[in-house]
């Protein structure tokens, strides 16, 4: 029961803190970073001294962390059994297992002293510590969310939710959480959005995060792109266009992949000859070129929001072919089932039974493969609106802004606030990705484990 | 009194608990069990009885998700509970081994038998790979497998069921253990190949006085094997007694209702009519999966409300028949009438009304029975398709068919077919079939997958049903004790061909066909002596595949 609730505890703790010290403006987390550093400053010291000494090694130096790293392994195991008069736990400890826990242990220690490294270094503009601080600090409070995501739910709703936010792992209460923030912003993105997608301010160029005396704007707090949009509206249109039309293509890709599938596994013969050949001449061609390729076409046949349509239908062939494939294996395997042979002999029909036989045994695995096909076809409308070809200005996406604020990545070294801008959209595609496949993870071990 | 230091295994009131959603539920509640050295000792009792968790108890392993929660586990000494992983190492697969049920599913297809037969030893330390080697076709020769210096060179799937099982026990003897645990070797297998094992087995494991636990569900097995049987229920122990003490004088009820299963039987109805129109008649079916055929002019009748057992071993065309009846296999030549008129042989260009009378029950309840569809819709769907009830007449005859199988409706309606045991989901099959109100239906393997009490159960409704009804069934089986209380005809195939053919008593009654004989003589019987008997008036190559083999 303690080990359960260490996790909850440690993240409510972590929110209260940083809510007293950012909310209410009491100062609770200073006296934490001096305590860090003051708990720091003799790791620092070793570990510069360390880098010293073993200066002249070179390249060789990894060789020595290596063995160091072994041999506190093995030390730390036969302690473990020293101490614990040879608990079971230490007693059939592998050395692996051991030094794998070493490992972990110096891992920690190292984003530790960097961290309190962050804090001792500043004074300067140049923020060396500043993108491993963001990081730092994104994951703490992915995790924070998501502990407290996944507490909120073990409380409230009905029995069956309550046990099943109680049995998910942390990650998939993460991605939940962030899918549910992105449907959000996707659907209220008219009320959440400070500006229009598509308003241009008269000024451009405003610097991220800062105060108003070093070219920051409480008005735009991520500040204005090149030619004066606010970046953060644009973000939030982005999840609305960018994530919008993926999800339409998916739909698209999967109601023709699944049909083709299910036809092919039922009827086999030439239907299935016919189909299977198909999509293998379709799949021959590498997909985001054929994509490119049509869409380069299709744009001398249409334009505006019918070139946009034209992209939906020509992504979602491409790739309800890999559907096919999916739902024609898993439909092979449900044809052969006793209970599809009893309604076959019934004398079904093909509509019941596709939908009615077949549909509802093969949905753990296609929904599984529905969340990572988002994913693809998410990240190729991205990729073609980066090269241009996507998602058309002045509609705000995610791939077009970071063609457009590619730039700013040069000011990394003297302006990370400034760097940060093409990571923003990047990192918005990049949080998707990870977290609908967290999602896709969790429902793939549970509906293996149902067939166990 | 046996002194305490004379056990090989001793284990003492054994707790075991196994995992099921946030809870721990008990699955072995305060069993002991002690083996000495040399001895045979057969556990038994129905799925889930937790037959396979104790055995593998005993050599201190339990599965994921089960816990030995008290009690105490002891190998010749050693405490295996509070055993280091490394002391587990070294006597696992080497002082302790295992045989699984299906060899075919626990070798590893992508290598040689004797590669694998090799490892123990050499990891262990016991031999040299070339000493394992020779030892290995040494032991395949004691257990009688064909090519003794060849066979251990094939891969799993080059070899036959029986053979491979045989190669585990081979497997199991490598490194000579002092403790073997079959977990049910002879479950998968023919009557006629289960003799050979059986045979090999007792052989080897008298000959290097290894102890072993012997798990099976089957009492005639198990009374040829064991010299003391130890009944359990549900997680306890029933009763223990020496294996001739037990046959002839159990003591506890539950023990005596095993005993009892055997003794259903029905009696032999009168001769149909000669005139009568037989309500299916299989007519010179020949058929062929691709150009080969498996079946040849294979001719029988069926009438009204009598059942026809088809017997043989695997592989000799039971199924395949009833593939042709059904229409999902064409027949080559030949015809199937029902009531006197010729079926199309393809199920596509059967009428509705055709496909009503022909209903087929599985196997396997759990493949054939959809586990996306409430009990309701599964049994509902025919009645909606067939009879064109709906809605609250279609609710009604559902629970009119839930109660003809003695389930009540209330409670079974709105359940999953993972929400029920074995024997439930058999029900639910024979009551998906009744629902079309047919004439005739198959019954393919219906009992072999469930524990010998439910199958009893299944014969004495299928029983009733036909007297109710007057159905007729095919009833597909490779036991001859469910021939014997459910049949009025009888059809023994072998190779595709039908070989005999005729009323019951007349089939139990010599003289028979060579191959119903050696079926016949298969089949153990209650009496401890019988393997030892049947071996000494056959001789060794006279039984199993090698008499079957011997009969072209």
């Amino acid at each position: 029961m303690t080990k359960a609730a260490s996790g909850p505890i440690l993240a409510a703790a972590i929110a209260l803190l940083v809510a007293l010290d950012r909310l209410l403006g009491m100062p609770v987390l200073a006296p934490l970073y001096a305590l860090l550093q003051t708990v720091m400053a003799p790791v620092d010291w070793i570990a510069t001294a360390l880098g010293t000494a073993t200066e002249g090694l070179g390249g060789w130096r990894w060789l020595l962390w290596i063995a160091l790293l072994v041999g506190v392994g093995f030390g730390f195991r036969r302690l473990g059994q020293i101490v614990t008069s040879n608990r079971p736990f230490f007693r059939d400890m592998t050395a692996g297992v051991a030094v794998g826990y070493v490992l972990a242990a110096a891992a920690i220690l190292w984003v530790l002293l960097n961290y309190s490294r962050a804090f001792s270094s500043h004074g300067g503009m140049p923020d060396t510590y500043f993108f491993f601080r963001l990081v730092l600090h994104g994951l703490v409070a992915a995790f924070v969310a998501a502990t407290l995501f996944k507490l909120l739910g073990s409380w409230v709703g009905t029995a069956g939710s309550r046990k099943l936010f109680r049995q998910m792992p942390g990650t998939a209460a993460f991605g939940i959480l962030i899918i549910l923030c992105y449907a959000v912003a996707a659907i209220f993105a008219g009320l959440i959005a400070p500006h229009g997608q598509a308003a241009i301010f008269p000024k451009a160029n405003i610097i991220p995060l800062v105060p108003e005396a070093m070219g920051g704007s409480p008005d735009f707090p991520l500040g204005t792109d090149q030619i004066g949009r606010d970046i953060l509206s644009r973000l939030i249109y982005g999840a609305q266009n960018t994530v919008g039309i993926a999800f339409v293509t998916t739909m698209l890709a999967f109601a023709l992949g699944v049909t083709g599938g299910f036809l092919a596994a039922t009827l086999r013969g030439w239907v299935d000859q016919a189909l299977s050949r198909l999509v293998d001449v379709l799949m021959a061609i590498p997909a985001l070129i054929f994509s490119l390729l049509l869409i380069t076409a299709a744009s001398s046949l249409f334009d505006g929001s019918s070139l946009t349509v034209a992209m939906i239908v020509i992504i979602a062939v491409i790739d309800s072919t890999r559907v096919f494939r999916l739902s024609r294996a898993v439909g092979m395997n449900i044809v052969v089932m006793d209970y599809f042979e009893a309604a076959k002999l019934r004398g079904e029909g093909m509509f019941y039974l596709i939908f009615r036989e077949i549909l509802p045994n093969a949905t753990a695995p296609l929904l599984a493969e529905f969340g990572l096909r988002f994913c693809f076809v998410f990240l190729t409308i991205a990729a073609l609106s980066f090269l241009g070809l996507g998602i058309q200005p002045p509609l705000a996406d995610w791939g077009t802004m970071v063609k457009d604020l590619g730039q700013f990545v040069n000011y990394a070294a003297f302006l990370p606030q400034y760097a940060m801008l093409p990571l923003l959209p990047a990192g918005a595609i990049a949080l998707l990705t990870v977290a609908v496949n967290f999602v896709v993870d969790w429902m793939l071990q549970r509906s293996s484990g149902l067939k166990e | 009194m046996a002194d305490q230091s004379e056990w090989l295994v001793e284990m003492r009131g054994i707790h075991m608990e196994g995992r099921s959603d946030e809870t721990w539920t008990p699955i072995i509640k305060g069993v002991d069990l002690t083996l000495k050295r040399g001895e045979v000792l057969g556990l038994i009792g129905e799925s889930g009885a937790g037959k396979s968790t104790l055995g593998l108890a005993a050599m201190g392993f339990t599965r994921d998700g089960v816990r030995i929660s008290q009690g105490s586990v002891t190998f010749d000494g050693i405490d295996l509970i509070s055993a280091s992983a490394e002391t587990k190492r070294q006597l696992l697969g080497k002082r302790i081994a295992y045989v699984a049920q299906s060899a075919a599913a626990s070798f590893n297809p992508a290598h040689r038998l004797i590669d694998q037969h090799a490892e123990a030893p050499v990891q262990h330390g016991v031999k040299r790979r070339s000493e394992a080697e020779a030892d290995a076709v040494d032991l395949y020769r004691k257990l009688r497998l064909p090519n003794p210096d060849e066979i251990g060179f094939r891969y799993p799937h080059q070899v036959s069921g029986g053979q491979l099982q045989r190669a585990m026990t081979a497997m199991a003897m490598a490194c000579r253990p002092d403790l073997i645990i079959f977990d049910e070797p002879t479950t998968a297998l023919d009557v006629t190949t289960q003799i050979e094992v059986l045979a090999a087995i007792r052989e080897i494991v008298a000959e290097f006085d290894t102890a072993a636990i012997y798990i099976t569900h089957d009492l005639a097995v198990v009374a040829q094997m064991a010299d003391r049987i130890k009944v359990l229920l549900k997680g306890d122990e029933v009763e223990e007694a020496e294996t001739r003490q037990m046959l002839s004088n159990p003591q506890q009820d539950y023990t005596k209702s095993l005993w009892a299963v055997r003794e259903f039987q029905r009696p032999q109805k009168p001769a149909p009519a000669v005139d009568a129109t037989p309500v299916v008649s299989v007519q010179g079916v020949t058929a062929a999966y691709g150009k080969i055929d498996v079946l040849h002019d294979v001719s029988f009748d069926i009438h009204q409300g009598r059942t026809v057992a088809v017997v043989g071993e695997s592989g000799s065309g039971k199924s395949t028949t009833a593939r042709c009846i059904t229409g999902l296999l064409p027949p080559r030549k030949g015809q199937i009438e029902l009531d006197g008129a010729a079926l199309p042989l393809d199920y596509r260009n059967r009428s509705k009304e055709q496909l009503r009378q022909v209903q087929m029950i599985y196997q396997m309840a759990d493949t054939a029975l959809n586990p996306r569809q409430t009990i309701g819709e599964i049994i509902g769907r025919p009645v909606e398709f067939y009879m064109g009830l709906r809605g609250g007449a279609r609710r009604k005859r559902v629970e009119d068919l839930l109660e003809q199988i003695e389930l009540p409706a209330s409670q079974y309606i709105d359940r999953l077919p993972s929400e029920l045991s074995g024997g439930q989901k058999q029900r639910i099959g024979i009551a998906r079939a009744l629902a079309a109100e047919p004439k005739f239906i198959i019954c393919d393997e219906v009992t072999s997958a469930l524990d010998q009490l439910v199958a009893e159960g299944i014969l004495r409704l299928l029983a009733r049903l036909q007297d109710e009804l007057k159905l007729s069934y095919m009833f597909i089986t490779h036991d001859l004790a469910t021939v014997k209380s459910i049949a009025d005809e009888v059809v023994v195939m072998k190779d595709g061909v039908v070989v005999e053919l005729g009323p019951k008593t007349e089939m139990f009654t010599p003289p028979h066909h060579a191959y119903t004989d050696l079926l016949l003589s298969s089949v153990p019987d209650m009496d401890p002596d019988w393997l030892t008997r049947l071996l000494a008036e056959r001789g060794i190559e006279n039984i199993g595949d090698a008499a079957v083999g011997k009969m072209h």
